[in-house]
């Protein structure tokens, strides 16, 4: 399949949605669906599962399934170049869904240039797509701001009462962090130039390289700020209140879903990958950064009334999860990271598009003006409470998956560490169920006059429940994706920590994995 | 019966048709499919229990791997012996009966169906649980009661009261599965498995008795266990979460659920052999747990909280055998208890339905002759309860009690204290007997409970009758147990400690003989009376020690304080901009004035660098 | 070589003062038109700087840059004339103080 073909097809479908707007005011949402359907199907279709035969060389490890190098600045050794993994292609499938999920979101929410709204969710998830395939750190770093500027504009133009402070906290967070990439990007190239006398943007060339341990240091800060800023982490993560209480249902869905994963992947790919010393140096800043996200965030998000908000603090907390699985960097945890990704994607969506409804016919996020809606709309009720056990991580959804192996694999590592973050099990219990009392339980409001969810409305919160039972059920095919590829990133750059002894002296004791 | 995973799917397939329905089918369609669904699972289970007493073989059936990381292949997979059919039958038998009851109970309710969609959950869920073969699927069983229990408890969620007595039950019971998390990481990280019969295996060559890991691991497991039943330090929940359906009340927090930390203990018992303190420290758990819950039992005027005080009581017995090692006899007392306190509740919940939904015992009297069926279910369950001579709770608390006894070093401390738990078992059981049904009647029932009602009523009575002569198929589940060979005296007090407790409690209650009213209105009795009454005042203590502060935290963190820095940073900026600013006057010849001495500057800099 | 029959120093001299004055009257000045002026007697030194030195060294290039400077100098005082006509008309003075829209 051409992954540069499924970018185009993303952005051409963007424009086309801005133009349709001109024939009919209902033809952008339409045009944009069939877009992004037409890319999940190419995509499903098309992508390989086995490794292609155009992969060789050192780097090029068994995992890649494609790769695609065009010549676009060989003077600056900056290349067109695309790989992709089952990582990769795990997550690409991700933001495809969770794109058409959004779509359904807004679909009757939107009267104000619809067809500008829905070229920005597009050319997001063009953006996004771009990160995820893209291998030529600059073009990383293209495709960074590509989703970055949309997103901008999603907040700026249709956002609520307070959109123009949220869109710019959101912009100078994402883009001050940004540089500071660019910055570790070009620093990475020139010492790549110093080191193999040979000037190159590509991952693959880079990874791998001895770097002087300072400078190694300083780098690695680099692109650990822009990514956590994103994910986000503690104490960065103040952006990402505001951004999603302001944005339209849409935005807050794409934002929740897959924008936060971006930092997660970057982290996963690129910073640790590239850096292995350093980050191993540095792993218990980063996962005490997690643990304190992780309590923070639950703390902040039992003190929210705005249900928005509260959903943006549990975001926090969750990825405070991955965070910590990514630098436990087992094969567990790493699993429990990957898996966090998809399923807090799926299950934070499914909450913001929730919320989204709720203000759509209420007029207002404040749950202190909620109560009893599970008698005037169960459905919706049915659904909240669906999500806010998975949220909270009921077994048998992929949340608890995710965070049971994040955790299982930190205990090896950090058990102490391992300890405080399973505080953030029983913190989420706590704002999970208040958020339940607030809005749906207690005496309803007579006088109220609700619509519960319609046809489209179900369709999508079915779609997006049976994802998470199949997670938590059978979460298999997930796992055996990004086996392969978090294998080679762990091959690539190894950990020397305790475990790993420990491993192999337990594996010598009989009776083992019986 | 092959198909072993025929009886979860029943209740599970069940629920998700009446959750998928959505509240659109009729009621008698609801009644069916809730009831008959576990009533299907009973009958699988019967097979089951036949074939299995029939061989005596241990049966494992695997549906798929769960997920495959490394070494860790957690599988969904069961694992049927002994304990687990034991705990099937209870689960299962009494399980329908109180769904048959639930069908009058809750025929009037407008949410029936999402009533029996939650119930037959939870059915599946503790089937899982004591199915499980590893102790992650127990896990999944684990949280899937908790929050079946969340959801019934809070099941009129108009009320917030009852909102908030769901959530506490689910958070408090959260901190023990919590702790039961960590245990599941202790154990995978050091034994390499969570299957359990390869775990214990493992922990047995691997471990010494004594070790500090197993110590850690049982008293992490330990933690779950205590949460879910309710035991010292995280009881809390169960009074509170009388708040939901008697018949809810009767399954989950008196039949089952509750003493699913009691199976956890008795599943893991190879483990908690490794480590003779957590051993020693879940036996002063019951212990301290069951007089304390009895005290709390005596003030109580809420029909509900009674029987919730006397449950957690009951179970800190369990735990009890438990500690001392007599972990039969704790199966044993979790079976009858499971008959007797399901017909205590259901027939408290026949006294509320047939009085206008009323709880307190002091408004009610008299119903000896008016509920007769109820009548005789409440004595028959209160005389089990009791442990009077020849009644189900008889033999299975005298087994526990004298197991107490013949452990070396503890063992009559313990005993003593078991004992005097009784003697208050035996007066606050019929102090309820007693006030309720006898005396003047001060509500009068508007009807008598249907056949529906009465039929589980009855059924329960008689198995609380003779549910002690049942002979458990754990033998070889459990290290066999030495014979007692207790003297006669240890076998008559036993006998007659609940008998003195009924003695007293007619002195005081019906007989009037004992000035019971002016000593509780004296000043220190009326002050012991409320301090058992709010529970030894454990709720106050956490709320202030938790619940207080974590709330009042939130509330000064709400506004973000972490933005106060990014904010200190935008104020920099406007203010260096406001200074700044000022530069720019619009002058044309300060302008011109400047950039003359900024190049004389620049000049005179070259040319000191040239020299 | 020198086809230079004054002394250098005294013809950069005489552009240094020239180009002072005009310095100092455009710092001074507050009309507009004074400016301008002073501006062209700035430029009128360098160029002489320049006229002097392509004497010296016997080079054309000092006379191209005078005719260079005399272009621009040329240009400039067309678009500053007509700056100062727009002046006028807006402000209705030709006071450079008062026109100071562009404070910060």
């Amino acid at each position: 399949m051409s992954m540069a073909g499924l970018i185009l097809l993303l952005l051409l479908g963007g424009l086309l949605a801005w133009q349709a707007e001109r024939i009919h005011p209902n033809l952008p949402r339409w045009t944009a669906l069939v877009t992004v359907t037409a890319a999940l199907l190419y995509l499903l279709a098309a992508a390989p599962t086995e490794p292609g035969a155009t992969m060789a060389g050192p780097h090029y490890s068994g995992s890649w399934l494609l790769h695609l190098k065009l010549a676009w600045m060989p003077r600056f050794g900056i290349a067109f170049e695309l790989a992709m993994d089952g990582l990769s292609l795990l997550l690409l499938v991700l933001t495809l869904l969770l794109g058409l999920i959004a779509i359904a979101a807004s679909w009757s929410e939107i009267d104000f240039k619809p067809g500008l709204f829905q070229a920005n969710v597009v050319w997001t998830l063009a953006g996004v797509c771009g990160v995820f395939l893209a291998v030529d750190l600059f073009l990383f770093f293209l495709f960074w701001e590509v989703m970055l500027i949309p997103m901008y504009l999603l907040i700026a133009i249709w956002g609520h009462e307070n959109k123009t402070y949220a869109a710019m906290k959101f912009f100078i967070f994402t883009q001050a962090s940004g540089l500071l990439m660019l910055l570790a990007i070009v620093v990475l190239a020139w010492q790549g130039l110093a080191l193999t006398g040979q000037l190159s943007f590509s991952y693959f060339d880079l990874l791998g390289l001895s770097f002087d341990p300072r400078l190694g240091w300083w780098t690695m800060l680099g692109f650990f700020l822009a990514f956590t800023v994103k994910l986000p982490a503690f104490p960065f993560h103040t952006w990402l209140p505001d951004a999603h209480t302001q944005a339209p249902t849409a935005g807050s869905v794409l934002l929740a879903g897959i924008l936060l994963k971006t930092g997660a992947y970057g982290l996963l790919r690129l910073c640790i990958p590239l850096f292995p010393d350093a980050s191993q140096q540095f792993a218990p800043v980063a996962m005490g950064l997690g643990v304190a996200g992780i309590i923070y965030g639950a703390i902040l998000a039992f003190a929210q009334s705005d249900f928005k908000r509260l959903v943006a603090y549990s975001s926090v907390s969750h990825m405070g999860f991955v965070l910590l699985g990514l630098y436990a960097w087992n094969a567990l945890a790493l699993q429990g990271a990957v898996m966090q990704m998809v399923a807090h994607g799926v299950s934070t969506a499914a909450l913001f598009m929730l919320a989204g409804a709720l203000q759509h016919r209420l007029h207002t996020r404040d749950m202190g003006r909620m109560g009893g809606l599970w008698h005037q709309a169960p459905r919706m009720g049915a659904c909240a409470m669906f999500f806010a056990l998975a949220s909270l991580g009921l077994p048998g959804l992929g949340n608890f998956v995710a965070e049971f192996l994040v955790l299982l694999g930190l205990f090896s590592v950090q058990p102490w560490l391992a300890a405080a973050a399973s505080l953030g099990l029983v913190t989420a219990a706590v704002y999970s169920l208040w958020m339940m009392q607030q809005a749906f339980q207690g005496a309803p409001d007579t006088r109220r006059n609700m619509a519960d969810f319609d046809g489209r409305e179900m369709l999508a919160m079915a779609a997006m429940m049976f994802a998470l039972l199949w997670l938590g059920l059978h979460p298999q095919p997930v796992l055996d994706l990004a086996q392969p590829v978090l294998d080679s990133l762990r091959a690539a750059a190894p950990f020397d920590n305790p475990v790993a002894a420990l491993d192999t002296a337990a594996a010598a004791v009989p009776g083992r994995g019986l | 019966m092959t198909a072993i995973w025929l009886i979860p799917l029943f209740p599970l397939a069940s629920a998700t048709l009446l959750l998928l329905s959505a509240g659109r089918l009729p009621r008698q369609v609801a009644a069916v499919l809730g009831a008959g669904s576990v009533g299907l699972a009973a009958v699988c289970v019967a097979l089951t229990a036949r074939a299995f007493l029939a061989d005596g073989e241990v049966r494992e059936f695997t549906l798929w791997t769960w997920m495959a990381v490394g070494e860790f292949t957690p599988r969904i997979a069961f694992y049927i012996d002994g304990l687990t059919v034991v705990m099937m039958s209870v689960i299962t038998g009494v399980g329908f009966l109180i769904h048959l009851y639930s069908v009058e109970f809750m025929w009037e309710d407008e949410s029936i169906c999402r009533y029996f969609a939650y119930m037959n959950l939870f059915v599946g869920a503790m089937l899982l649980l004591v199915m499980a073969d590893n102790l992650l699927l127990l896990y999944l069983g684990w949280e899937g009661v908790g929050v079946c229990s969340y959801l019934l408890v809070g099941f009129w969620y108009r009320d917030p009261a009852n909102g908030s007595a769901a959530r506490k039950a689910f958070v408090v019971t959260r901190i023990g599965d919590t702790a039961m998390a960590l245990g599941l990481f202790l154990l995978f990280t050091e034994l390499g498995t969570l299957d359990i019969q390869p775990l214990l295996a493992a922990a047995d060559s691997q471990w010494q008795v004594g070790d500090t890991l197993p110590i850690l691991a049982t008293a992490l497991l330990l933690g779950g266990a205590v949460g879910k039943s309710a035991q010292l330090p995280l009881h809390t929940w169960l009074p509170d979460a009388m708040a939901g359906p008697t018949p809810v009340s009767a399954l989950i927090h008196a039949a089952t659920m509750v003493t699913a930390g009691v199976y956890l203990i008795a599943r893991t018992f190879g483990l908690f052999q490794l480590a003779p303190p957590t051993q020693e420290a879940v036996a002063w758990i019951g212990l301290s747990t069951l007089l304390l819950a009895a005290f709390a039992a005596l003030a109580q005027h809420d029909i509900k909280r009674i029987l919730a005080y006397s449950t957690i009581s009951q179970i800190g017995y369990m735990f009890l055998a438990l500690g001392v090692g007599a972990y039969a006899s704790g199966i044993f007392h979790l079976v009858t208890h499971a008959f007797f306190k399901a017909l205590l509740f259901l027939a408290a919940g026949a006294v509320i339905h047939c009085l206008h939904h009323e709880h307190n015992i002091f408004r009610m009297g008299g119903l000896r002759t008016r509920l007769p069926v109820v009548f005789w279910s409440f004595l028959i369950g209160s005389a089990a309860l009791a442990a009077l001579p020849f009644t189900s709770g008889f033999y299975s608390k005298d087994a526990i009690l004298l197991s107490a006894w013949e452990l070396p070093g503890i063992g009559h401390w313990l005993w003593a204290g078991g004992l005097l738990g009784a003697l208050l078992t035996g007066i606050y059981s019929f102090r309820l007997v007693f006030v309720v049904f006898f005396g003047e009647a001060h509500t009068q029932p508007d009807h008598q409970p249907g056949w529906k009602m009465s039929l589980p009523l009855a059924v329960l009575c008689v198995l609380s009758l003779v549910g002690g002569l049942l002979v458990l198929p754990l033998g070889n589940v459990f290290p066999p147990s030495g014979h007692h060979a207790a003297g006669h005296t240890i076998e008559y007090i036993s006998i007659g400690t609940p008998l003195l407790g009924l003695l007293l409690a007619y002195l005081l209650f019906l007989g009037r003989q004992l000035p019971v009213d002016r000593l509780v209105d004296s000043a220190p009795g009326r002050n012991l009376r409320n301090f058992w009454l709010s529970g030894w005042r454990i709720d106050q203590l956490y709320d202030a020690l938790w619940v207080r502060p974590f709330t009042s935290l939130s509330r000064w963190w709400r506004n973000e304080p972490v933005d106060r820095i990014y904010n200190a940073v935008v104020a920099f900026t406007q203010w260096a901009h406001h200074k700044l600013a000022a530069l720019q006057t619009g002058e044309l010849r300060w302008y011109a004035t400047t950039m003359v001495f900024g190049l004389m500057l620049l000049l005179a800099i070259m040319l000191r660098n040239a020299t | 070589m020198n086809g230079l029959q004054i002394p250098m120093e005294q013809v950069l001299a005489l552009a240094g003062i020239l180009f002072s004055c005009g310095l100092l009257g455009l710092m001074l000045r507050r009309n507009i038109i004074f400016m301008l002026m002073s501006l062209e007697v700035m430029l009128n030194a360098a160029a002489l700087a320049f006229v002097a030195a392509g004497a010296k060294w016997s080079q054309a290039d000092g006379q191209i840059i005078f005719l260079l400077i005399l272009t621009v100098a040329a240009a400039e005082v067309a678009v500053g004339l007509g700056l100062v006509l727009q002046i006028q008309r807006r402000f209705k003075t030709l006071d450079m103080d008062q026109a100071r829209r562009l404070r910060g």
